[in-house]
């Protein structure tokens, strides 16, 4: 196989059980078929985990794979990684991507996809040196938290250049929404991927690599990377350069789209205080870049002053959408704060916001008291409460330790009417796109395959750009939100940084992928590839039990309309949502309950799979949404 | 007339830590991407300090003058170290007589410094945010003199308001 360039062309399995490790090389029909990043994790986790294994079962595989171009000098990618397993949260496919420097690290110390499965004994850490693979003692190690964590593992290691992500308290907590921490303000957040690593005993997965990455047209290669580098410091990236994504929250707040108070509404009145020019303006000390990116996005906020003094955080929208608008927090140092907790300690910013909004919401209802909280008046808008809670969460003390379990979890616990206001979709809690007046992304939204995500289809953009009536369901939407989750499936797989994905098109994935691999690739190919891997990630959710009726919208988004601004009155029906759904499987080639037919699966040469959706064709009449009002 | 060497130098205010100018000179010198086979490395201090280093010229190079097998020599035209591959064997003193870590020892156990690429650095060419550039101590030393000057000036205005 000395053609396949670019990759390592080695995937390593661990069984932190037995401790027996063994190498198998990654052959040219693996990287061809599924890329990288989400291609290689979610073939992984569908061929290597039993069916419906439980996420915390020891024998759960969690898998971290690099992105195609990782260690190689291509814009926003050499050192994006991604990481696959069950997820604690949805039991459906669990799947999360992070940058930095880590992913070129793991390319150079010699591998395309390690798979970790078993748990071990004790807490351990695995250390990558080139072909050494050894499993560590972490004893000393629990309990600290990430930056900690990282400092003491270079530290034991004796060289700086090692590279290490890691959990923190949350993780070895089993908190359902954990994160993976890395290079400090980088984050495998969504969808509990920590969680499975504490489930394993495993702290930390640290890496050293000195092998050379070579492509297969270096003069090709090398003029291709400059040309998009010329690009990427161009004006489709500004944004990212300028305010960054924290840009969003003005830019929404006005099309009333920014869900605020746990979505109670979509207009937060103090959007000025927590926007990206004010965060700019006030904290972000530094804007830099990872590895081989030309773009710089990564705005580093500092608190000088004032009760969160000496907090340091990354400033984007999403963080400033769960500790701002949806806590109804104003102030920003305490977003920087709560940001800067949720790395250390490891959970997904994102959830943990949306979990505290939750509670905040149940604490004013009555349904959870001050004795609950340990004595935290938990109001919207109380920005030391919300700090203390995410360290209740991460440490599962007083009702943290039900919040850990996320907001569908502890709402079916709580009752009381709490699950009106759980904002979930398949257990995820909910990015900060209001979807009720975004109706091609309420759909996106319905169908993410790791459950609420703006992240999987990028369909807001269509709503909010003025291509379509945002307002209104009707059939099309289907082919935008399929589109776009074929293009972010490339995306992921490649692992090109989203920020950049104005300044590349198929043909020019295409053309990268060819120069770097020397694998021909066209165009049409490398769009089929995320069809490919659209489907096959169906095909796991499906076999997991994840279906139709799991394909919606949290109960308030199609019960409680927006309350103000230009989208005030607006909701998602169950009627709208179905023909959406329906309009959305017909153009997958689905049947009604969203099964990928024979002929599908034979089109994009995924017929071994046929057999995981047995039994469940043929129910399509049985199990029809029920509609309800 | 005194000879004033030029060297790569970074602007840490603009260095975004990208590693850019790492990936390009190892393509450039080895035609593979590695950063240890790069002359010139970017370091992160966290949370936000980035500086990339390469060779700066010294005079009386230190690292020169710690080699025990007379191996490298300095260039009389631009200062640059040139290391004689035959006598080189990777011992590492220049390594550690470099303050800046600017020379290491390559994966061929021998010394890896920076030639200025024949008077076009390409790591100068390929850095996005455009951080680096030749300098020589002279325009290094007049940059800081105006910049110090002018916020002293700026300071000094600004007390003149508060009054
Ligand atoms: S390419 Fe430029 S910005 Fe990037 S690390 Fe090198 S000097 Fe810094
Ligand atoms: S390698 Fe280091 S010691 Fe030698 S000339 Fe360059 S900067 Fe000076
Ligand atoms: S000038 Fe050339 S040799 Fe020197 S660091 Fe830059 S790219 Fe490398």
């Amino acid at each position: 196989m000395d053609s396949l360039k670019g990759y390592a062309n080695n995937i390593l399995y661990i069984n932190l059980r037995t401790g027996k490790t063994k190498t198998e090389p990654l052959g040219e029909e693996m990287a061809r078929k599924f890329l990288g990043g989400a291609g290689f994790g979610i073939k992984m986790i569908t061929d290597y985990q039993r069916p419906t294994t439980d996420a915390f079962d020891s024998e759960n595989p969690i898998v971290f794979s690099c992105g195609t171009f990782c260690g190689m000098m291509v814009p926003g990618s050499a050192s994006k990684w991604g990481v696959a397993a069950k997820s604690p949260q949805s039991q459906g496919l669990g799947e999360s991507y992070s940058t930095g420097f880590f992913g070129a690290e793991l390319r150079r110390a010699g591998y395309d996809i390690v798979m970790v499965t078993g748990k071990a004994e004790r807490p351990s850490y695995l250390y990558l040196e080139d072909d050494s693979v050894q499993i560590l003692d972490a004893s000393h190690l629990w309990g600290k938290h990430n930056w900690d964590t990282e400092d003491a593992i270079k530290s034991d290691l004796g060289d700086p250049g090692v590279r290490v992500a890691s959990i923190g308290p949350a993780g070895e907590n089993l908190v359902r929404f954990s994160a993976i921490i890395n290079d400090r303000l980088r984050a495998a957040g969504r969808t509990g991927m920590g969680a499975v690593m504490g489930s394993k005993n495993l702290k930390a997965v640290a890496v050293r690599g000195f092998n050379d990455v070579e492509v297969a047209d270096i003069d090709g290669f090398k003029e291709l990377a400059l040309e998009i580098y010329e690009k990427s410091r161009g004006p489709a990236t500004e944004k990212y350069r300028g305010l960054g994504t924290a840009a969003n929250v003005l830019t929404l707040n006005k099309q009333a789209a920014i869900p605020t108070r746990n979505w109670q509404d979509a207009v937060f009145e103090k959007a000025d205080k927590i926007s990206g020019e004010a965060l700019n303006e006030m904290y972000v000390e530094k804007i830099q870049g990872c590895d081989s990116c030309g773009m710089r996005c990564e705005h580093v906020g500092v608190v000088r002053e004032g009760p969160f003094k000496g907090a340091i955080g990354r400033v984007e929208y999403e963080p400033t959408y769960a500790f701002g608008s949806c806590t109804g927090v104003d102030r920003p140092d305490a977003i920087i704060r709560a940001v800067q907790l949720s790395d250390l300690y490891g959970t997904d910013a994102l959830s943990t916001g949306v979990v505290v909004a939750f509670a905040m919401e149940a604490y004013e209802k009555g349904i959870i008291t001050k004795k609950d909280t340990g004595g935290i008046e938990l109001e919207f808008g109380n920005a030391e409460g919300m700090c203390d809670m995410i360290k209740k969460i991460a440490l599962r003390e007083d009702i943290g330790d039900l919040l850990a379990e996320g907001v569908e979890r502890a709402a079916a616990k709580l009752g009381k009417g709490s699950e009106k206001f759980a904002m979930h979709i398949k257990g995820v809690e909910m990015t900060g796109y209001d979807v009720r007046g975004l109706k091609t992304c309420a759909l996106g939204y319905a169908v993410s395959r790791r459950g609420a995500d703006h992240q999987r289809h990028g369909a807001y953009g269509p709503d909010l750009k003025g291509t379509v009536d945002r307002f209104k369901a009707e059939k099309g939407r289907g082919e935008l939100v399929m589109d776009g989750e074929d293009l972010y499936s490339v995306i992921d797989s490649l692992i090109i940084c989203k920020f950049s994905r104005g300044i590349w098109d198929y043909d020019s994935y295409a053309k990268m992928y060819t120069l770097a691999t020397g694998i021909p690739m066209t165009a049409e190919e490398m769009r089929r590839c995320g069809e490919r891997i659209s489907n096959l990630a169906k095909i796991y959710n499906l076999r997991e039990g994840i279906g139709r009726e799991k394909d919606t919208l949290p109960i308030r988004c199609m019960t409680d309309p927006i309350k103000s601004g230009i989208a005030k009155g607006s909701l998602v029906t169950q009627e709208e949502l179905d023909l959406l759904l329906d309009d959305y499987y017909e153009t997958r080639g689905w049947s009604k309950e969203g099964i990928p037919s024979e002929t599908k699966l034979k089109e994009l040469g995924l017929e071994n799979y046929t057999e995981h959706l047995k039994g469940l064709r043929g129910t399509d009449t049985k199990k029809k949404t029920t509609k309800k009002d | 007339m005194a000879k004033v060497n030029k060297f790569v130098s970074c602007d840490p205010d603009l260095c975004t830590g990208c590693t850019v100018c790492e990936y390009a000179c190892s393509l450039e010198k080895d035609g593979v991407f590695n950063p240890i086979r790069s002359r010139i490395r970017a370091v992160r201090v966290y949370p936000s300090g980035n500086l990339a280093i390469a060779c700066r010229m010294c005079e009386d190079a230190p690292c020169v003058i710690a080699c025990p097998r007379d191996a490298l020599q300095q260039s009389e035209k631009d200062g640059h170290i040139i290391v004689d591959e035959d006598k080189c064997n990777g011992c590492g003193w220049c390594v550690e007589a470099c303050d800046f870590g600017a020379i290491t020892v390559g994966p061929n156990r021998i010394a890896i410094v920076c030639d200025l690429c024949d008077d076009e650095p390409e790591c100068i060419e390929v850095c996005p945010v455009e951080a680096l550039s030749l300098q020589s101590r002279e325009t290094a030393a007049r940059k800081s003199r105006i910049n110090s000057t002018v916020s002293r000036i700026l300071a000094a205005e600004a007390s003149e308001v508060d009054k």
